[in-house]
């Protein structure tokens, strides 16, 4: 269809063949836009990187250390912290998405899944830094008060785990981070699900309810196996959105630069950093340097996340 | 196990033997972990709408008492002093409005190049279509970093056209996806009508595919600018906020999610009310194109 559109007919072949080349030039120029978007941003992070890659080295990455009055800096607490909170966002955030995507598929009738599941996804519209208000406002003295307390007190004695529930309940930390994040990749990731579930052809599950399958062995054993590695992909996105997420993270996070066991202590992420930092840093300096350094890190965590997500979410479109 | 391996079976080899009876035993077993898995879900969707209407019922709780006619129509003053939002209501609006007037074409163009040109560049098309993907999902603190070096640092000021910039490159892919999509609907036959009838291909595209499928490129603008209104990372380092009247695009300009952040974690009462008065209004308005869009679509589709 398309060649037949660009090869010009014999009556008004120059104006048109005119009009259609320099409309492709314009929507391909727009089309570069994009990639010197994307590119420019990796290449700008990089240029203002150099500083701090060139003073510190590789050693930059594993440095506990962020001193601006020693002029000493290094990612290794906010990338710790980074990838901690999302991590925890990721793990409780795919059972409840799991449920919820099963819920609206398998469970709920069509009409009331049908509103549900567009109130679900309002929580994704929900700017992140209403979460982040949400969260200092609702969730920290929550945690506080009651939920850090109390499993100090149950698991922070078991052996082996223990260490991860001790310490003072500040309500602000690495776990109410990832909570917050949690609630917000939610409905992401519950949306690739239920699109991915809904994809699979009917008569597979109708098969296994006919031949007597309980609801919960056709979601294990049929459509689990075969929604596997979209569901995956799925995962992988909220991942990418949690890893970069910062105005609700900067709320609950407690801005601390620490590394340790406990998920109750105040931390910082990369993305944290650089919103509390940037505004206090002079063009030019090591500081400056450094924060972009460690923007240049998450730029490289969370693209390479986010590109595994679409190469698994991509092999399936290209399956069907 | 009996249960379990019947299962198995059945999944491998659909032929429902006498063995799938079962004895009572592991059909009791099957149907309890199917209740309870039942149950976590339901569980799973009660507590996440739970949080939902948390939220929102915080943000009325808090922020109801401070809508008031003078919100609206003062500018922010020092604490103490009363003061509205007036000014970060109005420098957003002309932030995220300057953002869709850049980003939305740009998207559109895009949108229709990899829907409409993948007969000759189809190579090129899945690369953009990726990077678009990925733009769509990075993280917007760093589209910030990258506008203050690319923009403040050259012209030596902040700017809310820099905040505009920021958000239009949130805004673009949104709308790449939603063009894209949409024209992917537009029927071959028309195209094929319109070709017949000797239209060159410009105009095959621009006005009778982007013409079908306008409602669902105006939707995908609509979200996109519900998105990007709420966006307070990309404008700390861009438009930086303003606490005097400003209009000028040329200059710092005020926002309400940069208000809201800087009110939020203020020691001051007033502010700390006026911030949750700021954020039940954006979530209001960004809840409200939400719905409105989705039930437009929904009434499309029947």
């Amino acid at each position: 269809m398309d060649r037949s559109a660009t090869s010009p007919s014999a009556l008004t072949g120059v104006a048109r063949g005119n009009g259609d080349a320099v409309f492709a030039t314009i929507v391909r120029c727009a089309a570069v836009l994009i990639l010197l978007g994307l590119g420019g941003m990796v290449a700008v992070m990089a240029w203002g990187a150099r500083g701090a890659f060139a003073t510190f080295g590789p050693a930059f990455i594993v440095d506990k250390a962020w001193n601006p009055v020693t002029q000493h800096f290094g990612a290794a607490a906010p990338v710790f912290g980074t990838l901690v909170t999302a991590l925890l966002a990721i793990v409780l955030a795919v059972p409840l998405a799991f449920g919820i995507a099963v819920w609206l598929t398998e469970i709920a009738s069509a009409r009331i899944a049908g509103v549900i599941g567009t109130l679900i996804q309002l929580l994704a519209a929900v700017p992140s830094i209403i979460f982040g208000m949400w969260g200092f406002a609702v969730l920290v003295p929550f945690m506080a008060h009651y939920v850090e307390p109390f499993a100090s007190h149950t698991l922070g004695r078991v052996p082996g785990i223990g260490p991860l529930f001790r310490g003072a309940p500040y309500g602000t930390g690495f776990l109410t981070g990832g909570m917050i994040l949690a609630v917000m990749i939610t409905p992401f990731i519950s949306a690739v699900m239920r699109d991915v579930f809904l994809s699979m052809p009917a008569v597979l599950k109708e098969s296994a309810y006919g031949l007597g399958m309980t609801r919960w062995e056709v979601v294990r054993r049929i459509i689990l196996p075969c929604s596997r590695t979209s569901v995956v992909g799925g995962i992988m996105l909220g991942l990418g959105r949690a890893l970069g997420e910062t105005m609700a993270i900067t709320f609950v996070i407690g801005n601390a630069n620490h590394i340790g066991w406990s998920l109750f202590s105040p931390g910082n992420t990369i993305a944290s950093l650089i919103a509390l930092e940037f505004p206090e840093s002079a063009m030019g300096s090591l500081k400056f340097s450094s924060l972009m350094a460690a923007g240049f890190l998450l730029m490289l965590i969370s693209l390479g996340t986010l590109v595994c997500s679409r190469l698994l979410l991509r092999t399936r479109a290209a399956g069907r | 196990m009996a249960g379990r391996d019947n299962v198995t079976q059945a999944t491998t080899a659909p032929c429902a033997s006498a063995r799938w009876q079962g004895n009572g035993l592991s059909d009791m077993r099957r149907r309890m972990v199917d209740r309870v898995a039942t149950g976590l879900c339901w569980a799973a969707t009660v507590l996440v709408l739970l949080m939902l209407f948390s939220i929102l019922f915080v943000l009325v709780r808090n922020g109801v008492g401070g809508l008031r006619w003078i919100t609206f129509v003062h500018v922010t003053l020092p604490p103490g002093q009363g003061g509205g939002l007036a000014n970060a209501i109005v420098g957003s609006l002309i932030q995220t409005g300057l953002a869709v007037l850049i980003g939305a074409p740009v998207g559109l163009l895009v949108g229709i190049y990899l829907a409409e040109f993948t007969a000759t560049d189809n190579r090129f098309i899945n690369m953009v279509r990726f990077i678009s993907d990925l733009l769509l999902s990075a993280p917007s603190i760093l589209v910030g970093l990258f506008i203050y070096m690319i923009v403040v640092v050259p012209t030596g000021h902040f700017s809310g056209l820099a905040g505009a910039l920021a958000l239009s490159m949130l805004v673009v892919p949104v709308v790449v996806r939603t063009t894209e999509d949409m024209l992917r609907l537009v029927p071959l036959s028309m195209r094929e009508a319109a070709i017949a009838l000797g239209a060159p291909r410009w105009r095959v595209i621009l006005f009778v595919c982007l013409r079908a499928a306008r409602d669902g490129v105006a939707t995908g603008i609509l979200l996109a600018l519900a998105r990007v209104s709420g966006e307070t990372a990309p404008l700390l380092f861009t438009s930086l906020g303003n606490m005097n009247w400003s209009v000028s695009p040329a200059a710092p300009m005020a926002s309400l999610p940069v208000t809201i952040y800087q009110y939020a974690g203020a020691a001051y009462e007033d502010w700390t009310a006026l911030a949750w008065t700021g954020a039940l209004l954006i979530t209001a308005g960004i809840l409200m194109i939400n719905i409105t869009v989705r039930l437009g679509l929904g009434r499309n589709r029947k």
